[in-house]
């Protein structure tokens, strides 16, 4: 049995894998979004406020179709108390990401991450 | 299973072992977390072509059970099981596929044991946003396919020699 380091087939499949590795790092690439410098309230498509992400601070939401209560800490947002009936907004995790959103659907109250900032953030580490 | 064929497979479950922990030693992994050379697999390779599927299969299979139980967890057990039996599987397919190199065996080995490790991210996370991570480790598992599978090719010369 001789050496046989690399055979025909064998350099197809590097090719392909180079090849998806390609393609899916532009995928990825397009749909990496990075950290946003703030975040902007809406309610019923209004401007309430926007509220930059450095910093940390509690930005209560009162308003005519109910109470909201916006943390933002170490550069995300999310939602730490409502009074509207389902609570899928207190549920949501935090965002951070330029166009991420937290909805309160039952307040039409819209949380969302504007601007970029460059520190590009992992999402998870895996072991 | 002779006697002297128990011994070798006993043998080489203790190496893969010891193998995982010397990786820990030698710096690899061009910053990516996760990313290991797979110095094991040498072992699982060779394994492959020198003996039964089902007693690599078994060495596999005993190497991540002990190492798990020894020096990990039961998360890791989890992803080294998907990505071992994964790896495996398709090792052994396209061993039995003619046409690819041990080296192109091993290649399928390592893209294939990230892709297993990764998807098992994903439903622990359950977030898709883990498989960002899908191109580093395709090519992660490219160049530490190839790296093993040269490396296990040239074991194999010298074990050939000997019986088994």
């Amino acid at each position: 049995m001789k050496i046989n380091m690399f055979r025909k087939k064998d350099c197809i499949l590097a090719a392909g894998i180079i090849l998806t590795a390609a393609l899916s790092s532009a995928v990825v690439m397009f749909a990496q979004r990075d950290a946003g410098a703030a975040v902007r309230v809406t309610i019923d498509g209004e401007l309430y406020g926007e509220y930059s992400l450095s910093g940390n601070q509690f930005i209560a939401i009162d308003a005519a179709s109910g109470y909201n209560g916006l943390v933002i800490r170490d550069g995300s947002a999310y939602m730490a108390e409502a009074d509207c009936p389902d609570k899928y907004c207190v549920d949501h995790k935090p965002i951070c990401r330029g166009g991420e959103t937290i909805i309160c659907l039952p307040h039409r109250l819209v949380v969302e991450v504007t601007g970029t900032r460059d520190a590009r953030q992992l999402d998870v580490v895996v072991p | 299973m002779t006697t002297r064929r128990a011994a070798y497979c006993a043998m080489l479950t203790a190496l893969a072992m010891i193998f995982g922990y010397v990786e820990t030693l030698i710096p690899f992994g061009f910053g990516i977390q996760g990313v290991k050379l797979g110095l094991a697999n040498i072992v699982i390779v060779l394994a492959l072509y020198i003996l039964p599927a089902y007693q690599a299969l078994v060495i596999q299979l005993m190497r991540i059970v002990l190492v798990s139980f020894l020096f990990g967890n039961l998360s890791m057990m989890i992803y080294s099981l998907a990505g071992g039996v994964l790896s495996f599987l398709v090792m052994w397919l396209l061993k039995r596929t003619d046409g690819f190199s041990v080296t192109g065996v091993s290649i399928a080995g390592g893209v294939s044991h990230n892709i297993g490790q990764l998807a098992v991210a994903v439903l622990v996370v359950q977030n898709l946003k883990v498989a960002f991570y899908f191109p580093a480790l395709m090519i992660a598992g490219l160049v530490t396919g190839c790296l093993i599978g040269m490396l296990a090719d040239r074991i194999r010369l010298t074990v050939d020699r000997m019986d088994i």
